[in-house]
C-alpha cells in the first residue's frame, strides 16, 4: 500500500526542490541554531553579490516581441497611398467602441493619396476607450491598421488629447513601420521609446 | 579644565553627535539598499545618484504628514515616549571612545585630548544604565496610545529588554574579570595586541553578547515589539508624522552605538594590528603631534570600518533569519543564555586563576565536539510519505 502512495507522490511531484517535512526531534548542533545560521547567512551574502536582473524601465526598455500591441498605425501602401477605405470593419470589431471614422469618396487628382476610390476623411481612436486587443487589425481587409510593436502610446494628461487623429495615426513616408522579429535584442537603452533601429 | 580644551572637546562631542545622526539617517539608506541587495533587486536609485538623497526625502515626507494625536490617548505621555525613546538613544553614545587622543599646542602647551565625549570610569555602567532607560521611551509610547496592539508590542518590548538585558551583563562580567575596569577606554588598552582582542578570548561571551544585542535593539530575529503579522505596527502603530520617525530613527541609533559598543569590547575598538609599529613610524617622521594626530585618524577610521562592518552584519542578519516565536525567544534568553553565560564567567575566572586567558574556548571546543557527535550519531532521515 505504502509503496503505491509513494509511487503516486513521486509522479505527482512538480519540481525536484520539493522537500519531505518530518517532526524528527532535533540534533544538538540543529539545537544550537548556529551552523544553520552560519549556512543561511553564506546564501544571503552570495545573493548580496550577484548580478542583478532588474531592467531600469524608463531609460532602458525590454524588447517585447513582434507581437506586441503599442501604438496604432494607419499604414501606406508602397506608393505612398492610404489603404484605409473606411470600411468600419474595424469599428465594428472593436469590443471598446474606441474607433470612430468618417468616410469620403476619392476626387479626380487623389489618385497618388488614396488607394481606393473610398477613403477615410475623418479617423479617430479614443485611447482612453482603447484596450489594445488588436481585433481591429485582425478585422481589416486591407492590411490598413496596425498595432506597432515597437512603440507605445505616450502618456498623455489633458482630455483633448485623448483623441488620435489621422496626423497621428497615418504612417509617415520617411519613417516606415516594418514588423521584424528579432528575438536577439533583449533590452535596449532608447529615450523616450523604442526606435525601428533599436528593435 | 581650560578653555583649549574646551573648546577641542566641545568640537568633538559636536563632531559625535552630528556623525550618530548623520549614519543614523544614512543607516536607513543603507538598510533598504542592504535588503534589496540581498533580495536581488536594487533598492531606492531615483533620489539623487544611486538614490543618495533618498533619507532626505523620507525626512521631508516624515515632516509634512499629519502630526495625529489620538483622542483617547494619554497626551503627553503620548509625545513624550518618541522623545524618551530618541534622547536615550543618543545619550549613549557619550563614553564610546571613537579614537586615540588628538595632541595639539596651543600658546607654548601641549595638550592632549580623547576623542570620546566623557572619558569616565564608569562607562560600561553608564551605557547599561541608558540603555535600560531605552526601554522607557517604547513602554511609555505604546502605553498611551491607548490601542492593544500598542500595549502588547510595549509589554514585550519591555519583558524581552529586561530577560536580555541579564544574559547581556553576565556576557559582559567576563571582559570586566579581564579588565579589572569599567571604563571603555581600559577594555580598549587591553586588546592592545590582535590575538588579545576580546573576540579570541571570548569567543562565546562575544556570541552571546551579539545576540541580545539583537534583542536590546529590537531587531530581527528578534524584532517582536513590532511584529507587523500579530500586532499591526507593535509600539508605534498609533503614531504618525516626526514621531513614528523619532521611533525609527532611535533604533538605527541604538543600532549604530551597539555596534561601537561591540567594537569597542570585542574587537580592539580603535586598533589594528602592528599599530604600535605604525604609530612608531609615524611619530618618528611626523613629529610627535602631527604623527600622533595622524596615527589617531589611523584609528578613527579603523573604528568607524568596524561599526560599519556591525550595522552591515544587522541588516545581513535581518533579511537572513525569521522572527522567533515569542516563547522561543523567551526560551532562548532564559534557558540557554544565562545558564551558559554564568558557566562562561566560572569559567574564565578559573582560567585567570591559571592566568589563562583562552579558557572559555574549552565551551566552544565542547559544544562543536557536540554538535559534530549529535550530527554523526543522528538517525538517518528515514522519509516516510505524508498522509493527507
Amino acid at each position: 500500500m505504502s509503496a503505491t502512495v509513494s509511487h503516486n507522490l513521486k509522479a505527482m511531484q512538480l519540481t525536484n526542490r520539493s522537500v519531505q517535512v518530518s517532526n524528527k526531534e532535533m540534533t544538538m548542533a540543529e539545537k544550537m541554531y548556529l551552523p544553520a545560521i552560519i549556512g543561511g547567512l553564506a546564501i544571503t551574502i552570495r545573493h548580496f553579490f550577484r548580478k542583478k536582473p532588474t531592467i531600469q524601465y524608463p531609460e532602458v526598455k525590454k524588447y517585447l516581441g513582434p507581437i506586441y500591441r503599442g501604438h496604432h498605425i494607419l499604414k501606406r501602401d508602397e506608393q505612398g497611398r492610404e489603404r484605409c477605405t473606411a470600411c468600419g470593419l474595424c469599428a465594428v470589431a472593436c469590443p471598446a467602441e474606441a474607433i470612430s471614422m468618417v468616410a469620403a469618396e476619392r476626387q479626380k487628382g487623389e489618385e497618388k493619396l488614396y488607394r481606393e476610390e473610398k477613403y477615410a476623411a475623418v479617423y479617430e481612436i479614443n485611447m482612453l476607450r482603447c484596450i489594445f486587443c488588436g481585433l481591429c487589425e485582425e478585422a481589416c481587409p486591407k492590411q490598413a491598421v496596425y498595432l506597432r510593436h515597437d512603440q507605445m502610446v505616450p502618456i498623455f494628461t489633458e482630455r483633448q488629447d485623448v483623441i488620435y487623429g489621422k496626423d497621428k495615426l497615418v504612417e509617415k513616408m520617411d519613417d516606415r513601420y516594418i514588423r521584424v522579429a528579432n528575438s536577439e535584442v533583449k533590452a535596449t537603452p532608447t529615450e523616450p521609446s523604442l526606435t525601428r533601429a533599436a528593435t | 579644565m581650560e578653555l583649549p580644551v574646551l573648546t577641542v572637546k566641545g568640537l568633538i562631542i559636536l563632531a559625535i553627535f552630528g556623525i550618530t545622526l548623520l549614519i543614523a539617517t544614512y543607516s536607513t539608506y543603507a538598510e533598504r539598499k542592504v535588503a534589496a541587495f540581498l533580495q536581488d533587486r536594487l533598492g531606492p536609485n531615483r533620489a539623487g545618484p544611486w538614490g543618495l538623497l533618498q533619507p532626505i526625502a523620507d525626512a521631508g515626507k516624515m515632516f509634512f504628514k499629519e502630526d495625529f494625536i489620538p483622542s483617547q490617548a494619554s497626551k503627553w505621555l503620548f509625545i513624550l515616549g518618541p522623545c524618551l525613546a530618541m534622547l536615550t538613544a543618543l545619550m549613549s553614545s557619550a563614553v564610546i571612545p571613537f579614537g586615540d587622543s588628538v595632541r595639539f599646542i596651543w600658546d607654548k602647551v601641549n595638550y592632549e585630548v580623547a576623542i570620546q565625549g566623557i572619558e569616565i570610569n564608569i562607562g560600561v555602567l553608564y551605557i547599561f544604565g541608558v540603555v535600560s532607560l531605552g526601554v522607557y521611551g517604547v513602554m511609555v509610547g505604546g502605553w498611551a496610545s491607548n490601542n492593544k496592539f500598542s500595549l502588547l508590542g510595549a509589554i514585550r518590548a519591555a519583558s524581552q529588554n529586561i530577560s536580555y538585558e541579564i544574559a547581556l551583563g553576565l556576557s559582559l562580567i567576563t571582559i570586566l574579570m579581564m579588565t579589572g575596569s569599567l571604563s571603555l577606554r581600559a577594555i580598549i588598552d587591553e586588546q592592545a595586541t590582535f590575538f588579545e582582542w576580546n573576540i579570541f578570548t571570548q569567543p562565546l561571551g562575544f556570541v552571546i553578547f551579539l545576540t541580545c544585542s539583537f534583542a536590546e535593539c529590537n531587531r530581527t530575529p528578534f524584532d517582536l515589539p513590532e511584529c507587523e503579522t500579530e500586532l499591526v505596527g507593535g509600539y508605534h502603530t498609533e503614531y504618525s508624522s516626526m514621531k513614528l520617525g523619532f521611533y525609527l530613527f532611535s533604533e538605527y541609533i541604538n543600532m549604530f552605538v551597539s555596534s561601537a559598543f561591540i567594537s569597542c569590547l570585542y574587537f580592539g575598538g580603535f586598533h589594528y594590528p602592528f599599530i604600535n609599529e605604525v604609530n612608531q613610524a609615524l611619530e618618528n617622521s611626523l613629529g610627535a603631534v602631527a604623527g600622533h594626530n595622524v596615527a589617531t585618524l589611523i584609528g578613527v577610521v579603523v573604528m568607524f570600518s568596524k561599526i560599519f562592518f556591525f550595522i552591515f552584519f544587522f541588516m545581513w542578519v535581518r533579511w537572513t533569519l525569521p522572527r522567533f516565536r515569542y516563547d522561543q525567544l523567551m526560551n532562548l534568553g532564559w534557558k540557554t543564555f544565562i545558564p551558559l553565560s554564568i558557566l562562561n564567567v566560572v569559567l574564565t575566572g578559573a582560567g585567570l586563576l591559571y592566568n589563562f586567558k583562552y579558557a572559555t574556548w574549552l565551551i566552544a571546543i565542547v559544544m562543536i565536539v557536540m554538535a559534530v557527535v549529535s550530527t554523526a550519531r543522528a538517525p538517518k532521515p528515514n522519509i516516510v510519505p505524508q498522509r493527507t
